[in-house]
C-alpha cells in the first residue's frame, strides 16, 4: 500500500510529454533526416547504381567480346579457306606449268636429236661422195698409169685419158651392178 | 514486504516513475535531451564518414554501414511501400530505424544506460513527423476527398456495413494506428528499463543492506539483471524495426491504389 501511495504522490506522470523533449527530439531527428537525405542516401544509391552498372556492363562487355571472338573466328576461317583455295590453285598452276615445261623440253630434245641425226647423215653423205670422188680419181690415174706403162704408150692427153677412165668405170659399174644383184 | 522486515537498516525504495525523471544536468537540459542529440550526431556522423569513400567491393566497415542501409532500404522500405514509390521514403525509413535503434541501445550501453524512447516526448516527436508524412502523401496521391474515401471506404464491403466501418477506419488510420506506433516503443522501453532497474537496484540493496543470510540472493538478482539485459537488447532492436516497418506499411497503405 505504501508503494501505491508513493506512485500517487509522485509529481511526475510518464504519459505527459515534456514540450522541450518533443521539440528537441523533432529538431534532432529532422536534422538527421536532412543529413541522410542530402548525403548518405544519395551516396549509397550512387554506389548501388555503379554496382549494377558494373555488373550489367560486365555482361554487355562479355557478350561483346564473345561476338568479337565469333567474328574473328569466322574471319579466320574465311581466310583459311581462301588460303587453301589459293594453295590448290597454285599447286594446279605449278603442275600445269611443269607439264608444259616437260613437253617443251621433250619436243626440244626431239628436235635436237633430229637435227643431230640429219647433220650426221648429211655429213656422212658428203664424206661418202668425197671418198667416192677421190677413189675414182686415184683409181683412174693408177689404172691409166698402169695401162700406159703396160701399152707403153703415154696417154698424155688428160682429157682423153679421163674420158676413157670414166667410160671404163661406167662400164664397170654397169656390169658389176647387175652381177651383184644377181649374185646375192 | 518480508525482505524489508529482515533488513538491517535503511528501507528499499523500489524504482518507479521518478527513476525516469532525472535532475537536469544544467539549466533545463536533462540527460535524455543530451542523449537524443548525441544519438542524432552519432547516426549522422557515422553515415557521413562511412559513405565518404564507398567502394564497389566493400571493406569490413563499409559492409556494416551498407548492411544497415540495405536492411532499411530493401527489407523494410521496398517490401512495405512497393518498388514503385519507395525511393523517396528511404531517408525517412532509414533514419527512423537507425535513430530509434541507437536511442534504444542507449538503454543497455554501460554508463549511458537510459533508453531515451522511454521518455514519451521523443516517440511523440517521431510520431508527429511520421503522421505528417503519411497523410501528406495520402492526400497528394488521392486528392482530399479521394484520400478520405480511400481511408474510410475500403472496397469489397457490403454497403450497410460502411455505417459502422467508416468511422472505425477513420479513427484507426488518423488516430489509433499512429498513436499506437509512438506508445508501443515508449511502453516497451519504459517497462524494459524499469525491469532492469528492479533487478539491478534489488541486487544492490540485497548485497549492501540485507542480513548476511539474504546477501547471496543478490547474485540471483544480478544474474537476472544480466539475462534481462540481453533480452532487452533483442527488444530494443525489434522495437526499432517495428517502428520503421509500421511506418513504411502506413505509407504503403496511404499510397496504395484501389484494387
Amino acid at each position: 500500500m505504501k508503494k501505491h501511495l508513493v506512485l500517487a504522490e509522485s509529481e511526475h506522470n510518464p504519459i505527459l510529454p515534456a514540450p522541450t523533449e518533443i521539440i528537441v527530439g523533432f529538431v534532432a531527428f529532422a536534422l538527421l533526416l536532412f543529413v541522410l537525405h542530402r548525403y548518405a542516401v544519395p551516396r549509397f544509391e550512387k554506389l548501388y547504381k555503379e554496382r549494377s552498372d558494373r555488373i550489367e556492363g560486365g555482361i554487355a562487355r562479355a557478350e561483346e567480346a564473345q561476338a568479337e571472338a565469333q567474328r574473328t573466328l569466322e574471319q579466320y576461317k574465311a581466310q583459311l579457306a581462301e588460303a587453301r583455295a589459293e594453295a590448290a590453285r597454285i599447286r594446279d598452276d605449278a603442275r600445269a606449268e611443269g607439264q608444259q615445261i616437260l613437253d617443251e623440253m621433250r619436243s626440244q630434245a626431239q628436235e635436237e636429236s633430229d637435227r643431230i641425226i640429219n647433220q650426221g647423215q648429211a655429213q656422212l653423205a658428203a664424206q661418202k661422195a668425197q671418198v667416192i670422188a677421190e677413189l675414182r680419181a686415184d683409181l683412174g690415174r693408177h689404172a691409166v698409169d698402169l695401162a700406159g706403162k703396160v701399152v707403153g704408150e703415154s696417154l698424155e692427153d688428160e682429157d682423153r685419158a679421163q674420158r676413157t677412165v670414166d667410160r671404163f668405170l661406167d662400164e664397170l659399174e654397169s656390169t658389176s651392178a647387175p652381177s651383184t644383184s644377181t649374185s646375192s | 514486504m518480508g525482505a524489508l522486515v529482515l533488513s538491517q537498516g535503511g528501507t528499499f525504495e523500489p524504482p518507479g516513475v521518478d527513476s525516469f525523471f532525472l535532475p537536469p544536468i544544467f539549466g533545463g537540459v536533462t540527460k535524455p535531451i543530451v542523449l537524443v542529440v548525441l544519438s542524432a550526431v552519432i547516426v549522422g556522423a557515422y553515415f557521413l564518414i562511412a559513405t565518404r569513400n564507398l567502394k564497389l567491393v566493400p571493406g569490413k566497415g563499409q559492409f556494416a554501414a551498407e548492411y544497415l542501409y540495405d536492411f532499411s532500404r530493401n527489407t523494410i522500405a521496398r517490401d512495405q511501400i512497393g518498388a514503385k514509390d519507395f525511393q523517396r521514403f528511404i531517408p525517412l525509413i532509414f533514419g527512423l530505424f537507425t535513430f530509434i535503434l541507437v536511442n534504444n541501445l542507449f538503454g543497455i550501453i554501460p554508463l549511458i544506460q537510459f533508453p531515451t524512447m522511454a521518455k514519451i516526448g521523443f516517440p511523440i516527436a517521431l510520431f508527429i513527423m511520421v503522421y505528417i508524412v503519411i497523410h501528406t502523401v495520402g492526400f497528394k496521391r488521392h486528392g482530399f476527398l479521394g484520400y478520405l474515401k480511400h481511408v474510410m471506404f475500403p472496397p469489397g464491403v457490403p454497403k450497410p456495413v460502411y455505417i459502422l466501418l467508416s468511422p472505425i477506419e477513420f479513427l484507426q488510420k488518423f488516430l489509433f494506428q499512429p498513436v499506437a506506433l509512438a506508445i508501443r516503443v515508449f511502453a516497451a522501453m519504459f517497462a524494459g528499463h524499469l525491469i532492469l532497474l528492479v533487478f539491478a537496484l534489488g541486487g544492490h540493496y540485497l548485497l549492501i543492506e540485507a542480513s548476511a543470510l539474504l546477501k547471496p540472493v543478490s547474485i540471483v538478482s544480478f544474474a537476472f539483471a544480466i539475462i534481462l539485459t540481453f533480452a532487452e537488447a533483442l527488444i530494443q532492436v525489434l522495437q526499432a524495426y517495428i517502428f520503421a516497418v509500421l511506418t513504411a506499411n502506413f505509407i504503403g497503405a496511404a499510397l496504395a491504389e484501389e484494387h
